[in-house]
């Protein structure tokens, strides 16, 4: 039953799809490079933590289906334009990043960060190359979260009228037919799991000293 | 556009009546009730359980963490196609049962998950401290871990909160109330200050219930756990600041 209306409705599918995972993953992506330099800042400058902190919470506890209406009268765009989406997803990814940045690299033992210097180190290079890297496997934490919950909140946009994955459930919820809602569902789970080890391989692959000592 | 919403907050005609704010604002606070009460005595004993006995830590934060995977709208109708032919007459209740299920599994996760780190961030010399005392296993969960974890508990609380109160506007989407009535009924008509004002209302919504709920995890939590000791009389009001990040942090933390 599923497949026979995965193919019969293949084209469109694919093109909700690609929509969806598009509008999930770019604002992840767009969110760490944000969330980066301001959760150095909150670590490096502590009296910056508790402000950025709260108005990140405060951000958070904005409904995402508020947020996808409210932006058109603040930046200027259409109603149903995706941006929108692409916009507020990128803002929750942040207000979540930030903190997790923030304490990750806060995290990173004082002697290691001495002895970075101590080997020559200037300050930017010693952030990417020493605190970053050990800061990792915390950010990914958050990023798996971000990316994992921004699947389910692009969703959210299609009862807006947004072309992605959502609209197998508005379609089926106008025909009360299951099959394109369990579809949706199941696409949606899978789209949020690939993403998820995505981020967890490449982090294995970036750590690569975590698993030395795991197996010693 | 601030103006728009001011001049739709300020028409009396929107304040009263069954389409008026007090009335959707009932509605919203009803659905976010019942969920939040439903998950917490889901959560909270299984929460309990699990972090006093330390077992199925991994099955239920596997658990916790694929159910965010689950989209929520797509969940919602789901249920309100599996469910609503079912149950006839009785007002609401065709769409109100699946929207409690869907806010009941979004917000358990977040309650679950804190209540058993607290449980199990406990510190072990405490509990050890506790048991060379002479107290039984229920003694030691309900008079040393339990006020231990308290903060913890009631952050996830917060959080779980937060996610019911926003992800209850699409209650209205289903043809339920809420302040999500607002923002479809204005998308419907194109009427941007009808949408602005009632996500405006959801977020007010929202930072009222955590300040609420602040208000009451400080009294609740005895001041020697939260590091409140009468240093100098200096009262420091821990805002929303540690809300949503709280449970994040905490639950992916733990795995890590």
């Amino acid at each position: 039953m599923i497949f026979g209306y995965l193919s019969d409705h293949r084209a469109e599918i694919t093109t909700w799809l690609e929509y969806h995972a598009w509008l999930s993953a770019l604002p992840v992506l767009l969110g760490l490079l944000i969330s980066l330099p301001l959760g150095w800042l909150a670590c490096r400058y502590r009296w910056l933590y508790g402000p950025l902190v709260t108005i990140a919470g405060l951000t958070y506890t904005i409904p995402s289906i508020a947020l996808f209406v409210v932006l058109p009268g603040l930046i200027g765009t259409k109603v149903l334009d995706p941006v929108n989406v692409a916009i507020a997803l990128t803002i929750y990814t942040v207000a979540l990043l930030v903190r997790v940045v923030a304490d990750g690299l806060s995290a990173v033992p004082d002697d290691v960060a001495q002895a970075a210097t101590a080997m020559g180190f200037q300050r930017l290079q010693r952030v990417i190359s020493v605190e970053l890297p050990i800061a990792l496997p915390v950010i990914a934490a958050g990023l798996r979260v971000a990316a994992v919950s921004n699947v389910s909140m692009v969703a959210v946009a299609s009862t807006i009228g947004v072309p992605e994955l959502g609209q197998l459930f508005t379609n089926g919820f106008q025909l009360s037919y299951f099959t394109p809602i369990i579809l949706g569902i199941v696409l949606c789970v899978l789209l949020a799991l690939t993403f998820d080890t995505v981020i967890v391989l490449a982090t294995r692959a970036l750590t690569p000293w975590r698993r030395a000592v795991k197996t010693s | 556009m601030i103006h728009d919403i001011l001049t739709f907050l300020t028409t009396s005609a929107n304040w009263h009546g069954p389409d008026g704010v007090p009335a959707r604002l009932s509605e919203h606070a009803e659905y976010s009730v019942i969920a939040l009460v439903i998950a917490t005595l889901i959560a909270l004993p299984l929460g309990l359980v699990i972090g006093h006995t330390g077992r199925g830590t991994a099955f239920v934060s596997g658990i916790a963490n694929s159910l965010r995977a689950l989209p929520t709208i797509g969940l919602l109708i789901f249920f309100v196609v599996l469910i609503s032919p079912h149950i006839h007459g009785k007002g609401d209740a065709a769409y109100l049962i699946p929207t409690e299920i869907v806010l009941v599994l979004l917000a358990v996760p977040s309650i679950l998950s804190n209540t058993y780190a607290g449980v199990q961030n406990v510190d072990p010399a405490v509990r050890d401290a506790a048991k060379g005392m002479g107290m039984t296993g229920i003694q030691v969960l309900f008079k040393v871990e339990l006020p231990c974890a308290l903060q913890l508990i009631i952050s996830g609380i917060r959080s779980a909160t937060l996610q019911v109160v926003a992800t209850a506007t699409i209650a209205a989407y289903v043809s339920l109330g809420g302040f999500g009535r607002f923002v479809f009924d204005g998308l419907s008509q194109q009427d941007y200050a009808q949408m602005a004002s009632g996500a405006l209302l959801v977020a007010v919504l929202a930072v009222a219930a955590d300040l609420g709920l602040a208000l009451l995890q400080r009294a609740v939590v005895s001041r020697g756990i939260a590091g409140r000791y009468a240093k100098s009389g200096s009262r420091r009001f821990s805002g929303p600041a540690n809300a949503p990040g709280a449970e994040l942090t905490e639950a992916e933390f733990a795995r890590i």
